[in-house]
């Protein structure tokens, strides 16, 4: 077992006061970075870069990817208490973690997801220590093709979601991808839809679009019905960590599924915000509890945590292995390592062992200092609820506002916040679903530049997505996740029937 | 515009000072550094300065951005801080439009890349001698890639090769009406034969794409590709620049940068480089300018830029002043050329 020994030399690397102090002080600053919607991991990583350009380059990383870890958990205290995602992979996040909220659950909920992300960075670190190789070798199978079937999948295993009529999921989608179009268009060079404005040459950035829709549109209707946080009632105790602990072990396939998923998406850089979305509505439809989805489930609020922390944790594995980077932070992380004078690439496993044997040990211990510190916060920040809603509404309309400003340094984007909160608000009003619009504006330009890749390539023909066993097998999986809704009632009937029989 | 003793020297003599820190600066370039003119320095800033990438996170222009970002941060070069900004909308033109409307803001500046002249001619919304050009950091180059897998070895092979496919050979760059579809359609003129051309969102995406064997080549800048040259995914075949690269330290077992033969050699008659550069918002005083012309030098004379530099086989030109503004009249002038005759602009 050469990894064992390596990971334990990296263990010996990693362990220093110094590397332990700077761990804390990542996950601290991580979670603050976490919890500001806007200052996303990005930008926080790279406000944060100069820090460490004094250090040796493991405690710089090091420091760095406990900032990243950091505010990976820090991205779910706002979505569960505020409706507001903090980063983009939370928002499947909200949608039970906010009811629970609500009802007076924010500690469970917070230790759920808490926990939740935990699990799933951990089995994508083991992931990432024994199979790096192997993986990054898979990765490389993904061309235009691949990745559209796997935007397929993402887009099908969610239309199984919508509750109400399919007509207003479709509509929504669609005004999402219409929304993604928006900009310069990568196949042809051309600007879409800008009408003449410089503003909109840059397009609809998602995290404005959230920031608006879920958290301008979540305090227009609280002030609707009454100036008032349903969770004030909450209970805060310490013990709520160990209460939620007891119920976790209940959805063990849901978090093997979610595993899977995130493992999966963050090697292809699908990323985490479709591996929390696919999660969700696999879970959603494979579940016992599928119809209480979305009214303030638990297992509602583990499937998107789980996977968004494996997708992002495994995001780091092809930035390291093939030097691309599977998310903007890791992109920015890879400036990092170019300044320290470190090679990402397939050699840099065997030129700089002790750097990465250093970076995958800080990931175990990274993980567990990030657990320990977020779940101490859990009744400081559950107590946050208490606070009423006329002094922290304004606070949460404000921090919304420079979160919003700070993606792009552009004011136009704090008017489009308001203007998508006042959407964000109809879409509630009229019961339009906001999750297909969102996974639509994610995803939507990504998936049409890959369509149009593979499009060039086979010359226009669509058996392109057949021509070997991997895309194939995706193509086909979407295909019956599109259908499933629709097949699922069928074999339930046929199975009901039988039973009748029998009886 | 604060009560300085010193800025009271620019006052006196605005035009004829202007004109001789011009020529002291192409003088100081030809020379070594450390010419005694420069010791005064008659402005600096006085607040944080925006450094603006006009194009996305993690590609040549924003690495080396943040590089500099660093050096001068580590070495303490600026009192301000210095803060990275990407505006990469509409191929860069968000980013250039924002310096085309800081007229007069020292306090801004932005690295270029080729979309100075492609975007500018693609969009007509602004032009470089809107500008104040500082300094050129270096040329970035081009080489031609294949898969290791691919029986080609030679240039003129892998032609052959391109010539046999009719048409469907599939080569791989950054962006649809850049500089990768630019060259592109040089080596497809130079040599009469015809790619598929697949734009991706980046030149990091585009070498993957190629290890993987999804596309037959690519025209990735050496940065981009070195890590997966030396891990035996890519073959190099030939540079798009006149001369050899001078990098003879070994990069693989058995070559070096220098071992590449130009694509001339090969038997493909076209090259490009590309421009690293940077640029302030026009209008502002000479004494701005030249605070940041100086800054550039001393980036350029650390060891961190330098082995940058090697690592990433960059053409090493560094212009300023007048020789800078002759060669971004020419490089406009070809792009025009260039792009007009692809059938991209009718300007």
């Amino acid at each position: 077992m050469d990894e064992l020994q390596s990971l334990l030399n990296g263990f010996a690397i990693a362990l220093t006061l110094q590397n332990v102090l700077l761990m804390f002080l990542g996950i601290v600053l991580g979670v603050l970075i976490g919890v500001l919607p806007g200052l996303g991991g990005a930008n926080g990583i790279a406000i944060l870069l100069p820090l460490t350009f004094t250090m040796s380059p493991t405690s710089a990383i090091i420091m760095l990817s406990c900032i990243y870890w950091g505010a990976l958990f820090g991205g779910a205290i706002t979505s569960i208490l505020f409706n507001i995602p903090g980063e983009p992979w939370s928002v499947a996040t909200t949608f039970d973690g906010h009811p629970m909220a609500r009802q007076g659950r924010a500690g469970e909920a917070l230790t759920a997801a808490f926990t939740g992300s935990f699990i799933g960075a951990f089995f994508a670190v083991v992931m990432i220590t024994f199979l790096a190789p192997l993986v990054a070798e898979f990765a490389l199978r993904f061309g235009p093709p691949e990745y559209f079937a796997v935007y397929l999948l993402a887009f099908c295993s969610f239309v199984g979601m919508g509750k109400g009529s399919p007509w207003k999921t479709i509509a929504a989608m669609m005004l999402g991808f219409a929304l993604a179009a928006v900009g310069m268009d990568t196949v042809t060079g051309q600007l879409r839809l800008t009408f003449g404005s410089t503003e909109l040459m840059r397009g609809f950035d998602f995290l404005v679009a959230v920031i608006g829709l879920f958290g301008i549109g979540e305090i227009l209707q609280t002030m609707e019905e009454g100036l008032e946080f349903k969770g004030r009632s909450a209970k805060i105790d310490a013990r709520v960590v160990w209460q939620t602990w007891k119920q976790l072990p209940r959805f063990w396939a849901t978090s093997i599924r979610a595993v899977l998923i995130g493992c999966w998406m963050g090697v292809t850089p699908g990323g985490a915000t479709p591996a929390s979305f696919m999660s969700y509505g696999v879970a959603r439809q494979i579940s016992k509890n599928g119809h209480n989805f979305g009214k303030g489930e638990m297992e509602g609020v583990v499937a998107p945590e789980v996977a968004a922390h494996a997708a992002g944790t495994s995001a780091l594995l092809p930035m390291l292995a093939l030097g691309i980077p599977g998310s903007p932070t890791a992109a920015v992380l890879l400036g990092g390592l170019l300044i320290w004078g470190l090679q990402p690439g397939p050699l840099l496993f065997v030129e700089q062992p002790d750097f990465v044997w250093g970076l995958i040990a800080s990931m175990y211990l990274g993980n567990l200092v990030g657990l320990f510190v977020v779940l101490t916060t859990v009744p400081l920040f559950a107590a946050i609820l208490r606070v009423p809603f006329s002094i922290i509404a304004p606070v949460i309309i404000v921090v919304c506002a420079i979160g919003a400003y700070t993606v792009n340094n552009a004011m136009l984007d704090v008017w489009l916040m308001m203007l998508f909160g006042v959407a964000g608000y109809v879409f509630k009003k009229l019961d339009y679903p906001m999750a297909p619009m969102v996974l639509a504006l994610v995803l939507g330009d990504r998936a049409e530049d890959s369509f149009r890749q593979a499009m060039l390539m086979s010359q226009g023909s669509l058996t392109i997505l057949w021509q070997n066993w991997l895309v194939g097998s995706i193509t086909a999986l979407a295909l019956v996740m599109l259908a499933w809704p629709f097949v699922s009632p069928l074999l339930a009937r046929l199975r009901g029937a039988r039973a009748a029989q029998q009886a | 515009m604060s009560n300085r003793p010193i800025d009271s020297g620019r006052k006196v003599a605005p035009s004829p000072l202007r004109r001789r820190l011009q020529t002291l600066a192409v003088a100081a370039a030809c020379l070594a550094a450390g010419a005694p003119a420069l010791a005064q320095q008659a402005w600096e800033p006085t607040r944080t300065v925006e450094f603006i990438v006009p194009a996305g996170t993690g590609g040549g222009a924003d690495q080396m951005a943040r590089l500099i970002q660093g050096i001068i941060q580590k070495n303490g070069l600026m009192k301000q801080p210095i803060i990275v900004v990407n505006k990469g909308g509409g191929a860069g033109a968000e980013g250039f439009l924002e310096i085309k409307g800081a007229k007069g803001d020292p306090h801004k500046i932005v690295i270029t890349l080729s979309n100075l002249f492609t975007t500018s001619l693609t969009t007509a919304t602004f032009d470089w001698t809107e500008f104040t050009p500082v300094s050129m950091m270096a040329l970035d180059q081009f080489v031609l890639w294949v898969n290791a897998k691919n029986p080609a070895k030679t240039a003129k092979e892998y032609i052959e090769q391109v010539r046999a496919a009719g048409g469907k050979a599939r080569m791989a760059g950054t962006g649809a009406r850049q500089e990768d579809q630019i060259i592109t359609v040089g080596i497809e003129r130079a040599a009469k034969i015809k790619f598929t051309y697949i734009p991706f969102k980046g030149g990091g995406e585009v070498a993957t794409q190629l290890v993987g064997g999804h596309v037959d080549s690519s025209v990735n800048n050496p940065i981009e590709a070195v890590a997966q040259w030396r891990a035996g995914g890519l073959r190099p075949l030939c540079v798009f620049d006149d001369e050899r690269m001078p990098y003879r330290t070994r990069v693989t077992a058995d070559m070096s940068w220098n071992d590449i033969p130009t694509c001339r050699e090969a038997g493909i008659p076209t090259d490009y480089l590309m421009l690293r550069g940077i640029f302030m918002p026009g209008g502002v005083t000479p004494a701005q300018r030249d605070y940041f012309v100086e800054l550039m030098r001393k980036v350029r004379e650390t060891p961190e830029w330098k082995k940058f530099i090697a690592e990433g086989a960059f053409n090493t030109t560094a212009l300023e002043g007048e020789a800078f503004t002759k060669w971004l009249t020419r490089a406009k002038d070809e792009h025009r050329t260039l792009m007009r005759e692809a059938g991209w602009v009718t300007r």
